[in-house]
């Protein structure tokens, strides 16, 4: 059974049609990779999801109920997390406390709670060595290379038990030997049994880690199959439009 | 392992400059002592109990209110108007006692007065989106003016009933000879680092100041953390207000005037980050003594006041290309 389940999503920005009648299906354990030319809506389709959007047309359903969202806090309260183009770091503040921003660990009594620090760097430890990182908790982020930036965002996604993780271009500003990071980490959170959107430019990253591929163009889905069953220049001709639909 | 490599590589390049621009609030003090040092030989008025108890006294109300200014600054804010808060503050705690309430009232009323104007300071800027130096500029000439309202302009030196409680409260020293001012200043002081290290509130503080959009969409609750930072400010500057009035024993409509320049300058000198992100508050009281270490030798060394506002400006100055030094080399 689907996990989460888009019927006929749209979006509208005024006279702009960011989506049109989207409909898309996430399943446990799968990457999906989501291409498209700049503008074709994919951070459109993907901050939907995370609730920073309500779609203007079209339903959303997580494991067989009804979604909708107002905001992203209760995206994250149905297990969807995202993780940001911009990663949406502090550089002046220390990995963990990036890790656990706007879910502190607090200790205490009644309404005199202070910061845990001590239960934060333990944790933050623990799921960077479970995503086999070499970040610690304490390091300032400042201070980090781009691939410990994206542990350290995706490490949020995994304080809460998250079903579906959405990447927006985690691969677009960083080295090649930090994409191979980068890629390690997502094979570490599908094999968890985590859905994954994963949106990217480089037909290399979709080819060798994604299960499937969709397509989109001028906010239509053109394409969604088998990445096995495609080829990155069917890819291409669809993403520029030379192929119509496949 | 190669990562570890390049990142020890950048740190180590100029380990000197790093280790000193990183403690700012440390070479701060060391000059502080150093003055202090200098000035008891140079002179043989500064190492006088009388002197010292004056320059400690005389510094804690820019101190208290530098601690408000440096969460307002960590937020990437500023806050221009908090001189002309602390005079409304100590011309409503006068005019309500001058009427013969109690100095209990009085300090209710003067509080109160804070946080309003502290909360309207944050409205604007939270949820309107207004920026801080232009509703605080604003604030600035609003409150100055409704001092005036209120007392007609008048200098007010008799406070009611509770005269003596009042003068007590800003000139007594009621722990060890320790003068109440600096008791006051040292509490608020500590009770700031706690709030920013330790609390929720703090972090987020840090957090917005560090980059706010990342604070938006992690579900930081950015309105209302700088509406409360805002309030925190004025409120600063309200207690530093009170205690001014007990200490001076009378208020005048230009209490204050340009105070603001010294609170944000001894933040700054401190090391809190005009860009955000960055302050504590021991650099606000070490950065409010330096300045008035200065201004205090300027006086015993017979060099014209009038070149007061050249040292703090530059201090200024200089503070901030300290940091520039310390983000161009972390933006490489
Ligand atoms: N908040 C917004 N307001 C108005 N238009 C928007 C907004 N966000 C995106 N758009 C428009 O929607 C279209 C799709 O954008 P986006 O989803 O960011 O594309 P992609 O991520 O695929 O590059 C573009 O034409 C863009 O200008
Ligand atoms: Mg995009």
């Amino acid at each position: 059974m689907a996990l989460l389940e888009l019927k006929n999503v749209s979006k509208h920005f005024g006279a702009i049609h960011a989506l049109n009648d989207v409909s898309l299906s996430l399943e446990p354990g799968r990457i999906v990779g989501l291409m498209g030319d700049n503008g074709a809506g994919k951070s459109t389709l993907v901050k939907i999801v995370a609730g920073n959007f309500r779609p203007t047309h079209g339903t959303m359903q997580m494991e067989g109920q009804d979604l909708s969202m107002h905001r992203p806090i209760e995206a994250r309260r149905h297990g969807i997390e995202i993780v940001h183009q911009d990663l949406a770091l502090c550089d002046n503040l220390s990995a963990a406390a990036n890790v656990f921003l706007g879910r502190e660990i607090r200790k205490g009594i009644g309404p005199f709670k202070i910061l845990d620090y001590a239960a934060m760097y333990r944790r933050a430890g623990q799921i960077f060595a479970e995503l086999r990182s070499e970040t610690r908790p304490r390091d300032l982020v400042r201070q980090m290379s781009g691939g410990q930036r994206q542990a350290v965002a995706i490490a949020r996604t995994r304080i809460a038990d998250a079903k579906v993780v959405l990447m927006d271009e985690p691969t677009a500003a960083i080295s090649v030997r930090q994409v191979a990071e980068v890629l390690n980490l997502m094979r570490r959170l599908r094999d968890r049994g985590i859905a994954i959107v994963f949106i990217s430019h480089r037909m290399p990253d979709v080819f060798s880690i994604a299960d499937r591929v969709v397509i989109l163009r001028r906010g239509r889905k053109v394409a969604d199959k088998d990445v096995a069953a495609s080829s990155p220049e069917e890819v291409t001709g669809l993403i520029t439009g030379a192929i119509e639909y496949a | 392992m190669e990562i570890q490599f390049d990142d020890n590589i950048k740190r180590a390049r100029f380990p000197l400059l790093t280790w000193v621009t990183s403690r700012q609030a440390f070479w701060v003090s060391v000059a502080v002592i150093l003055a202090c040092i200098f000035l008891s030989f140079a002179t043989n008025s500064f190492a006088t109990s009388n002197n010292i108890f004056n320059v400690t006294r005389n510094f804690t109300f820019v101190a208290i209110i530098a601690l408000g200014m440096t969460i307002v600054i960590i937020t990437g804010g500023i806050d221009l108007s908090v001189g002309s808060v602390l005079c409304l503050c100590s011309m409503i705690l006068a005019v309500v006692m001058h009427a013969g309430y109690s100095i209990e009232v009085g300090i209710a009323a003067s509080l109160a007065t804070a946080l309003v104007i502290g909360a309207i300071n944050g409205v604007l800027i939270a949820y309107l989106g207004i920026p801080p130096f232009v509703v605080t500029l604003g604030m600035l000439s609003i409150a100055r003016s409704l001092a005036m309202v209120a007392s007609n302009n008048t200098v007010v030196f008799q406070f009611g009933p509770d005269h003596d409680k009042l003068l007590f409260l800003g000139g007594g020293a009621w722990l060890f000879g320790i003068a109440n001012p600096v008791l006051f200043m040292l509490a608020l002081a500590l009770l700031t680092g706690f709030v920013l290290h330790y609390t929720r509130f703090g972090r987020y503080v840090f957090a917005i100041g560090g980059n706010e959009h990342a604070a938006i969409v992690t579900g930081v609750p950015v309105r209302r953390t700088k509406l409360a930072v805002y309030m925190i400010s004025a409120l600063s500057a309200g207690i530093a207000g009170i205690i001014q009035t007990g200490w001076l024993g009378a208020v005048t409509t230009n209490l204050g005037s340009g105070m603001e320049l010294q609170v944000i300058a001894a933040a700054v000198i401190g090391g809190a980050n005009l860009a955000g992100g960055i302050g504590t508050a021991f650099g606000a009281l070490i950065g409010s003594a330096l300045i008035e270490v200065i201004r205090n030798s300027l006086g015993l060394l017979g060099v014209s006041a009038f070149w007061q506002g050249t040292f703090i400006g530059s201090f200024i100055i200089i503070a901030v290309t300290f940091d520039r030094l310390r983000n161009y080399r972390s933006s490489e």
